[in-house]
């Protein structure tokens, strides 16, 4: 159990007589980088708020970094960090305004945000943009530092929300490596994307469809299992049969 | 004639360059791609074209009007379909139909055959408002109202942006039957493997046309040998070859590397040899044909190398 950041049993929600999540079952280890991924409306983004602590199961069980979703909400919002393409920083506050302030509403101390700020920007080479709003910078560069924030209070897991939408391939492939990078430190790595070259990136992959997890595997299993070479061609094969209406 | 032309089209928010001097050109009937990532401008040309926006510098036609003077016509004559979901979402499926085609003379009958296939998809919801459709739904209404007066030029801007891939691949089916029927169609998006679709294609970064040409001839002239190598650590091999001396380029492709050398002709055997210094395990290679990403990532460095 130790080993385990997520362990999803039966889970499901249900609104009214609409399946939203359907029954599903999965676990993921720490430090593995998880890729989440299914067709527009199969459920994703309902179970994703579930284990991020926003929503209560209707039935099932599941826990994250070891916390009950049902009981435990608050601890579980401690111990992880969400970022998405949507929402990510706030445009009108400076680089370090925003690390201070994901810092402090994450109760990290003022000193060691202090501490771990400066590094922070010097690592990602920002010390020049440091005290200019957020809002100022090019895309690539608040979708690496939306993510670095995600981190800043390192959780045992981050949750990615389609975290490299509309980015630049060089500057994709760069979120890339901080993806690697904190999941060598141990952080767990939970993370959906449409991008079909990413899903290679990660340890294991599950593919839901409406509601339902159709596959979990590797990506080189998923492949043989379909006998193809691409991932592309894995996911349109189980996602062209959905019935849903996708969203 | 040209169905669209642009000639040293600028625009700036700001001190921020949007658009750079770009010019190109779209022939009649043409798919045309604007391949790029957020913020490269895409948007912009988009909304100088349709009339929307007036730009800093240059020209621009749209079926042989002119953006600024002959900004009526050109309204006449395209259909757009923004980025962002800009129906009312008050108004039922049937209501928006309706209501576009009155904007624009016509009656939804005048023009069905064009809509037919993509309209008899979201028919069965004919009495949902707009705004409690799903997302795949929206993106069919959008399309058939961007289509209902018959325009000669269909401007689609990131339609299948945040869409799965099996949406994605019904949408680029549909613009297809749109080109048979002689639509000069002109679509931006940032998936690269879309790219291939196209007739031609631009491809931009930083408000500026990298290069214009078919997804064919845009492979053809990538410079250099590319391999794809992988090993059974793929992290550690990609460190390990990114800081080697004789590998010019090293980028993540799936489960693949890809990968050129310093030296001009290079084959399986050169590559073969720099691996062994690191000891991978399970390690494969083989020479490929580039992809349009290869292709984007390799023109993206040569800008900033220019710099």
């Amino acid at each position: 159990m130790q080993d385990k950041a997520i362990i999803c049993k039966d889970l499901t929600k249900q609104f009214g007589d609409f399946k939203a999540v359907d029954k599903i079952s999965f676990e993921v280890s720490e430090g593995e980088i998880f890729g989440f991924l299914g067709a527009n409306g199969a459920g994703k983004t309902t179970a994703m708020r579930i284990l991020c602590g926003l929503s209560y199961p209707t039935s099932g069980e599941a826990s994250v970094a070891g916390f009950d979703v049902y009981k435990q909400q608050e601890k579980i919002k401690k111990n992880i960090g969400y970022m998405s393409q949507k929402f990510s920083l706030y445009d009108n506050l400076t680089i370090l305004e925003n690390i201070e302030f994901y810092g402090g509403v994450y109760g990290v101390s003022r000193p060691e945000i202090k501490e771990r700020s400066a590094v922070l920007i010097k690592t990602l080479g920002l010390e020049k943009e440091a005290k200019k709003l957020v809002g100022g910078l090019p895309l690539g560069w608040k979708q690496k530092l939306a993510f670095s924030v995600a981190v800043f209070h390192r959780p045992k897991i981050v949750f990615l929300d389609e975290p490299t939408g509309g980015v630049d391939p060089i500057t994709r492939r760069q979120f890339w490596d901080m993806i690697y990078e904190a999941a060598a430190n141990g952080i767990t790595v939970f993370v959906t994307t449409h991008y079909m070259d990413e899903a290679e990136y990660c340890n294991r992959i599950s593919i839901m469809v409406d509601g339902k997890i159709e596959a979990i595997d590797s990506p080189s299993a998923l492949k043989n299992r379909f006998n193809t070479t691409s991932m592309d061609e894995v996911f349109y094969e189980l996602a062209r049969n959905a019935t849903r209406a996708a969203d | 004639m040209p169905a669209v032309t642009l000639k040293n089209i600028s625009k700036k928010y700001g001190d921020f360059v949007a658009v750079d001097d770009v010019s190109f050109e779209v022939q009649k009937g043409e798919l045309f791609g604007l391949i790029g990532p957020d913020g490269a401008g895409k948007t912009s040309i988009f909304r100088i074209l349709t009339t929307l926006l007036l730009s800093d510098g240059g020209s621009a036609t749209v079926q042989g009007h002119d953006v600024v003077k002959d900004f009526q016509e050109i309204r006449n004559k395209v259909g757009y379909m923004p980025g962002k979901f800009s129906l009312y979402q008050d108004l039922t499926v049937k209501e928006n139909l309706n209501f576009f085609a009155t904007i624009f003379g016509t009656t939804i009958d005048e023009n069905y055959e064009l809509i037919k296939d993509i309209y008899d998809q979201i028919k069965p919801f004919n009495d949902r408002r707009a705004g409690k459709l799903s997302g795949g739904m929206k993106q069919k209404l959008a399309l058939c109202c961007a289509l209902i007066h018959k325009p000669e030029v269909l401007f689609l801007d990131e339609p299948t942006t945040g869409v799965d891939v099996v949406s994605r691949s019904e949408f680029w089916e549909m613009l297809g039957k749109l080109k048979e029927q002689q639509i000069t169609i002109v679509v931006s998006t940032p998936y690269m493997d879309e790219a291939k679709l196209c007739d031609r294609i631009a491809l931009m970064q930083n408000g500026k046309i990298m290069s214009v040409d078919t997804p064919k001839q845009i492979i053809k002239s990538f410079p250099k040998p590319l391999f794809a190598v992988k090993a059974k650590n793929i992290y550690k091999l990609l460190q390990d070859l990114r800081n080697d001396q004789e590998i010019e380029s090293c980028d993540a492709f799936g489960e693949f590397l890809h990968i050129t050398l310093v030296a001009e002709n290079a084959n399986e055997e050169a590559i073969h040899s720099i691996a062994e210094k690191y000891n991978p395990e399970n390690f494969e290679v083989k020479k490929i044909e580039p992809t349009i990403e290869d292709s984007f990532i390799r023109l993206m460095r040569e800008q900033s190398d220019l710099k």
